[in-house]
C-alpha cells in the first residue's frame, strides 16, 4: 500500500450498496473520502480525532470513526452511512423514534448516534438499557443531555419487538 | 384595518407533542449544514495565530506563503483595519491583528488556497517578527494600574484594564442590613467555560461578478453579521446577503462575527473565487467567547423568619482580549438579583475586565449564571442559620405577579410557587432533606431568567423582530423570517404559532429563515428572546391572515361563527358543511387579494423609575426551579449527581417535547459547568484543555437522569402565553447540586466546578474544624 501523502491509489468499495471506483491520495481519511469525494455529507466532522462519535458510519457492519480512519482502509468494504439508513425512502425505527422524541435538537451529532445504534440493533435486537447506554457512551451531544437520545433508543427498540411504546 | 384585529375568542390549539417540521433532514443526513455546501472553484482558508499571549507585531512577511503553490491571497492586519464590535461602544477587534496581538490563539494572517492543506502549509510559512509584552492574566492584574493596557495607550494615569464597571443602588442597603437578625458573607468563583457546539465556526463567501457577495455561516445572529462583515469590509448593507444554513448549535457561541466569516468574505472578494473558512476543533477553544471566570463577595441580611433584608453583591470577571458582549455581562451580573425573590435594598458593583486570554462573550444563562450561583448557595446557607427549611425561605420571599422589582424590572406572569411545589414534591425534597444518610445529599435552587431585551443592542425605535407570512391557493403557508432556528426548535416554535391559529397541521407551513436577502429583521438567537419576540411577530401576520379567511368563510357559510380547526373551516353551529382550508384560502383571495401579511414585535414601552436600567429589562421573565440528588465519595471527592428533577415556568409550551428538550439541555449544560468543564489556561495564557477529551464534555454516563416538569403561567403578552425555555433552566442546576452537596457531607462548594480536588479538600477542612471544635470544647 502506497504511504506517501502525496501519492494516488485507486479505491474500490460499496457505499450503501453502490459500487464505488475512485482515484485518491493515499491520505484521503474516510470521512473526507465520503464528504468530499462521494458528496454524502451525513457524517459529520465534530472533532476528527475521534473523540465525538458524529463521524460513526458502518464498515462492514462494525461502527467506525471514518474521522481517524484511512480511506485506504475501506478498500473492498461494505460500508453504511446514515444516508443509507432508510431504505425505499421508509424511516428506519431508529430514525422515526429520533423525530418523534425530538431527540435531534441542532442534529449535528444525531447521524453518527443513528449509526452507532444502528450497529447495536444489527447485532442485539433487544439490547438492554445498560447496552443502550454503553452505546451512547462513545457520541458526544451537546444539545440534549442524552435524555431524548436514550428515550428515542428505547422507544425503537419497543418497536422494533413488537412491543408498545 | 379593524376587522383584522378583531378578536376571535376562539381558544388557539397550540401544545401538540413530537417532531419538529423539519426535523427530519436531521435524522436522514439530508440537513445541510455549512460545510456540507461546496461551489466550484471553491478555495479552503487558514489562519496564522499568535503564539504570544501580549506581544507587538513588528513586521509581517508573506512572501513565502504568497509564493506556495496551490495560494491564491494572503491577508494581513493591515487589508482590514476596520475595528468592529457587536456592542457600539465597544468597537474593539479587528478580524486580525493590527499592531498588537492579544491572546494565544489571536489571529494574525489568513491564507486562502487551493485546500485545507496547502493553506494551513502556507499560513506556516508566514514570518511574524514580534516583541513580547508583559501579559496581564488575573483579575488583579487587570485593575494594576501599572500593567500594560491591551487596547490603546494609557490616557490617563490610574487607567487599568476594565472595560466596564458597573454600581447601582437601591434602596438603603445600610438600613437593610440594621434590619437583619443574620447577616452573612462568603465570597465565590465561578469558573470560565465555553460552549463546545459540536459543528465548528464555518463560512463559505461567495463574490458576485457585480461586486455583492453571499455569505454563509454557522452563525446563530445573522443580522449582526450581516451590519458588520458591510462595515469592515467597506461595502453596502444591500450587496451582502447572509445565509444561515442547519447550524450545529451555538449556545450562545455564535453570536459574535467571527474572524473566519470576515475573512472569507475578504478573501473571496479579493481571489474572485468562493473561499471556505472552517474553524477546527481545537480553533474553537481559542475562538471561545464563553462564560466569564467570575469572582465574587456577596453579603445578605436575613431576619429570623426569612425575610430578605439586604444584600451587596460584588463581581470581577477576567473577560479575555476583546469585550464581546462584557459591557452586557457587566449589567448582567447585577440587574437580576431582585429575580425571583423581593430584594429591596441592595446594591451591586461588578468589574468586566480585559485579560490576555482568548475573548469571553454570552453563554447559555450569559452574567446570570454565576450571581445565580452564589446568590442560591448564600440562600441555603442563610436557611442554615436561621433553621428554616431553603424551600420555606425561597417561597418567603418569592416575586408576585403584576409587580415591579426595586430597580424597576416590570413582572408579569410568576409561577415560582407552582415550580418549587412541584419539584419538592416530585423529588420528595422535604422527606429526603437531612435523611439520605452519610454522603448522599439533596439541593434545591430557583432561578429566573429573561425573555428577551426590551432595549436592543443598536438603538432603534424599529421592530426587533418581524415576520411575514403568505397563503399558498394550495393551502400552504410559507413563514418568512430572520430568526435563527440553530437547534432548539424556532422554525417549528413559528409554524406551531401559525398554525395554532389557522387551525391546519404545521407540516402545512414552510418556514424559510435567515436569509438576509429575503427574510425580514430579526436580532437574533440570544437572550432567550426568540419566541417571545418572534412569536409575537408571527402571531401578528396570523391573526390578519386568519380575519382574512374567516370573514370570506363567513360571507360564504352565512355565518359570523365560523371555526378553523383540523384544516376546515366551517360555522361552530354547522360543522358538517365546511371548507377545506384551502378552499377558503382561495374564497380569501378573491375577496382580498393576494394573501400575505406581515407582523413584528417591538416591546412595549415599559417606563421605569431608572433611567440607566437600560440592559436586564425584558419584556417577561421565566421561572425555574430544580432538586439535584448527589452522592459525593468521601475517600475520592467524586461528585455523581444521580437525578435533577426540574421544573420550568415557560409561560406556555408552544410544544412540550421541544420545550423539555431545552430543559434538559440546560440542565446537561449545568451539571458539565458543575462537575468539571474549565476553560483555563497556564500562567502564560496557553490553554489548558483544547479537545473534546480534554476539556471533560459530560458523556451519557455523566449525564443524571432528568425529569422536566412543565409549568404554565401563560403570560398574557406572550405569543399564546408562550415564555423563554432555552436558557434560564441552565440556572438552577450548579446551585442545586451545590446545595445537595451540602446536604450530602456539610460542605459548602464556594468554588466551581466541584471536582474531587476540591471537594476532597473542602472535607478536609471540614474535618479539620470539627477536631478544633470538639478540641475547644474539651478545653
Ligand atoms: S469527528 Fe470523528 S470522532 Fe469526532
Ligand atoms: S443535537 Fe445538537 S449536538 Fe446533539
Amino acid at each position: 500500500m502506497p504511504t506517501e501523502p502525496d501519492a494516488d491509489l485507486v479505491l474500490t468499495l460499496r457505499v450503501n450498496g453502490d459500487r464505488k471506483r475512485l482515484l485518491i491520495p493515499a491520505n484521503r481519511t474516510l470521512l473526507n473520502l465520503l464528504r468530499q469525494d462521494l458528496g454524502l455529507t451525513g457524517s459529520k466532522h465534530g472533532c476528527d480525532v475521534g473523540d465525538c462519535g458524529a463521524c460513526t458510519v458502518l464498515m462492514n457492519g462494525a461502527p467506525r470513526l471514518s474521522c481517524v480512519t484511512l480511506a485506504a482502509d475501506a478498500e473492498g468494504a461494505e460500508l453504511l452511512t446514515v444516508e443509507g439508513v432508510s431504505v425505499g425512502g421508509a424511516l428506519h425505527p431508529l430514525q422515526a423514534a429520533f423525530h418523534e422524541q425530538v431527540a435531534a435538537q441542532c442534529g449535528y451529532c444525531t447521524p453518527g448516534f443513528i449509526m452507532a445504534l444502528k450497529a447495536l440493533f444489527d447485532e442485539r435486537p433487544d439490547p438492554s438499557d445498560e447496552e443502550l447506554n454503553e452505546v451512547l457512551g462513545a457520541n458526544i451531544c451537546r444539545c440534549t443531555g442524552y435524555t431524548k437520545i436514550l428515550a428515542a433508543a428505547r422507544q425503537a427498540r419497543e418497536r422494533m419487538n413488537g412491543r408498545s411504546a | 384595518m379593524s376587522e383584522h384585529e378583531k378578536p376571535s375568542g376562539e381558544p388557539v390549539p397550540v401544545g401538540r407533542r413530537g417532531g419538529k417540521i423539519d426535523g427530519l433532514p436531521k435524522i436522514t443526513g439530508a440537513a445541510r449544514f455549512t460545510d456540507d455546501l461546496t461551489l466550484p472553484g471553491m478555495l479552503h482558508g487558514a489562519f496564522l495565530r499568535s503564539p504570544h499571549a501580549h506581544a507587538r507585531i513588528l513586521s509581517i512577511d508573506v512572501s513565502a506563503a504568497a509564493a506556495l503553490p496551490g495560494v491564491y491571497a494572503v491577508l494581513t492586519g493591515a487589508d482590514l483595519p476596520t475595528p468592529y464590535g457587536v456592542i457600539p461602544v465597544a468597537q474593539d477587534e479587528h478580524a486580525l491583528a493590527v499592531g498588537k496581538v492579544l491572546f494565544i490563539g489571536d489571529e494574525v494572517a489568513a491564507v486562502a488556497a487551493v485546500d485545507q492543506e496547502t493553506a494551513r502549509r502556507a499560513a506556516a510559512l508566514i514570518r511574524v517578527e514580534y516583541e513580547p509584552l508583559e501579559g496581564v492574566f488575573t483579575i488583579e492584574d487587570a485593575l494594576n494600574p501599572d500593567k500594560p493596557l491591551l487596547h490603546d495607550e494609557r490616557r490617563r494615569k490610574g487607567d487599568t484594564n476594565v472595560l466596564r464597571r458597573v454600581f447601582q443602588k437601591y434602596g438603603d442597603p445600610e438600613a437593610g442590613f440594621a434590619e437583619a437578625d443574620v447577616i452573612l458573607e462568603s465570597s465565590y468563583d465561578y469558573p470560565g467555560s465555553t460552549h463546545v457546539p459540536l459543528e465548528t465556526q464555518v463560512a463559505l463567501a461567495q463574490p458576485h461578478p457585480d461586486g455583492k457577495l453571499t455569505l454563509w455561516s454557522s452563525t446563530q445572529i445573522p443580522h449582526y453579521l450581516h451590519r458588520i462583515v458591510a462595515k469592515v469590509l467597506g461595502m453596502r448593507e444591500q450587496d451582502v446577503r447572509v445565509i444561515k444554513p442547519d447550524v450545529g448549535a451555538g449556545y450562545g457561541g455564535k453570536s459574535d462575527p467571527f474572524a473566519n466569516e470576515l475573512c472569507a468574505a475578504a478573501l473571496a472578494r479579493k481571489t474572485g473565487r468562493p473561499v471556505k473558512f472552517i474553524l477546527d476543533r481545537e480553533e474553537v477553544f481559542y475562538a471561545h467567547r464563553g462564560r466569564h471566570p467570575t469572582r465574587m463577595t456577596l453579603k445578605m441580611g436575613v431576619t429570623k423568619d426569612g425575610r430578605i433584608t439586604a444584600a451587596d453583591f460584588k463581581a470581577w470577571a477576567a473577560g479575555g482580549a476583546y469585550a464581546s458582549y462584557g459591557v452586557v455581562t457587566a449589567y448582567y451580573f447585577g440587574v437580576f438579583l431582585p429575580l425571583p425573590y423581593k430584594l429591596d435594598h441592595w446594591q451591586f458593583e461588578s468589574h468586566r475586565c480585559y485579560t490576555n486570554h482568548p475573548p469571553c462573550g454570552p453563554k447559555r444563562g450569559h452574567g446570570a449564571i454565576q450571581p445565580r450561583f452564589a446568590l442560591e448557595l448564600h440562600l441555603d446557607k442563610l436557611a442554615h442559620a436561621i433553621g428554616m427549611s431553603p424551600e420555606a425561605l425561597r417561597l418567603k420571599n418569592t416575586v408576585e405577579p403584576d409587580t415591579e422589582t426595586s430597580n424597576g424590572l416590570r413582572i408579569t406572569s410568576v409561577a415560582l410557587k407552582e415550580c418549587v411545589d412541584k419539584v419538592v414534591a416530585a423529588s420528595g425534597y422535604l422527606e429526603k432533606r437531612g435523611k439520605l444518610g452519610p454522603n448522599r445529599g439533596i439541593g434545591l435552587a430557583t432561578s429566573a431568567y429573561m425573555c428577551g431585551a426590551l432595549h436592543p443592542i443598536v438603538q432603534s425605535e424599529m421592530p426587533q423582530s418581524a415576520v411575514q407570512i403568505c397563503a399558498d391557493r394550495s393551502g400552504r403557508v410559507s413563514i418568512l423570517s430572520g430568526t435563527a432556528d440553530i437547534g432548539q426548535g424556532s422554525n417549528h416554535m413559528l409554524a406551531a404559532i401559525v398554525a395554532g391559529r389557522l387551525g391546519i397541521p404545521e407540516t402545512d407551513c414552510v418556514v424559510l429563515e435567515s436569509d438576509t436577502g429575503l427574510t425580514p429583521v430579526d436580532l437574533g438567537s440570544y437572550s432567550s428572546r426568540v419566541t417571545f419576540f418572534a412569536g409575537n411577530a408571527a402571531k401578528m401576520a396570523a391573526e390578519q391572515l386568519y380575519a382574512v379567511i374567516r370573514a370570506a368563510a363567513a360571507e360564504k357559510l352565512g355565518g359570523d361563527d365560523v371555526v378553523m380547526a383540523g384544516g376546515k373551516v366551517f360555522r361552530a353551529s354547522a360543522p358538517e358543511k365546511a371548507l377545506e382550508f384551502a378552499d377558503a384560502v382561495q374564497l380569501a383571495e378573491e375577496r382580498h387579494g393576494t394573501l400575505g401579511f406581515v407582523g413584528h414585535y417591538k416591546p412595549p414601552k415599559i417606563g421605569s423609575r431608572f433611567r440607566r436600567q437600560s440592559v436586564g429589562p425584558s419584556p417577561a421573565y421565566s421561572f425555574t426551579a430544580q432538586v439535584a440528588e448527589v452522592v459525593v465519595d468521601p475517600e475520592t471527592g467524586f461528585v455523581t449527581v444521580e437525578r435533577i428533577w426540574a421544573a420550568h415556568d415557560c409561560g406556555k409550551a408552544l410544544n412540550p417535547t421541544i420545550v423539555e428538550g431545552q430543559i434538559e439541555g440546560c440542565v446537561y449544560m449545568g451539571v458539565g459547568e458543575a462537575l468539571g468543564e474549565e476553560q483555563s489556561y497556564t500562567k502564560t495564557g496557553l490553554h489548558r484543555a483544547p479537545s473534546i477529551l480534554e476539556y471533560k464534555i459530560p458523556t451519557v454516563f455523566e449525564t443524571p437522569e432528568i425529569t422536566t416538569i412543565i409549568v404554565e403561567s401563560n403570560d398574557k403578552e406572550g405569543p399564546y402565553g408562550a415564555k423563554e425555555a432555552g436558557e434560564g433552566p441552565q440556572l438552577s442546576t450548579v446551585p442545586a447540586i451545590a446545595n445537595a452537596i451540602f446536604d450530602a457531607c456539610g460542605v459548602w462548594m464556594n468554588e466551581a466546578p466541584f471536582t474531587p480536588d476540591r471537594v476532597l479538600k473542602a472535607i478536609e477542612r471540614r474535618d479539620r474544624e470539627a477536631r478544633r471544635a470538639a478540641a475547644e470544647e474539651g478545653a
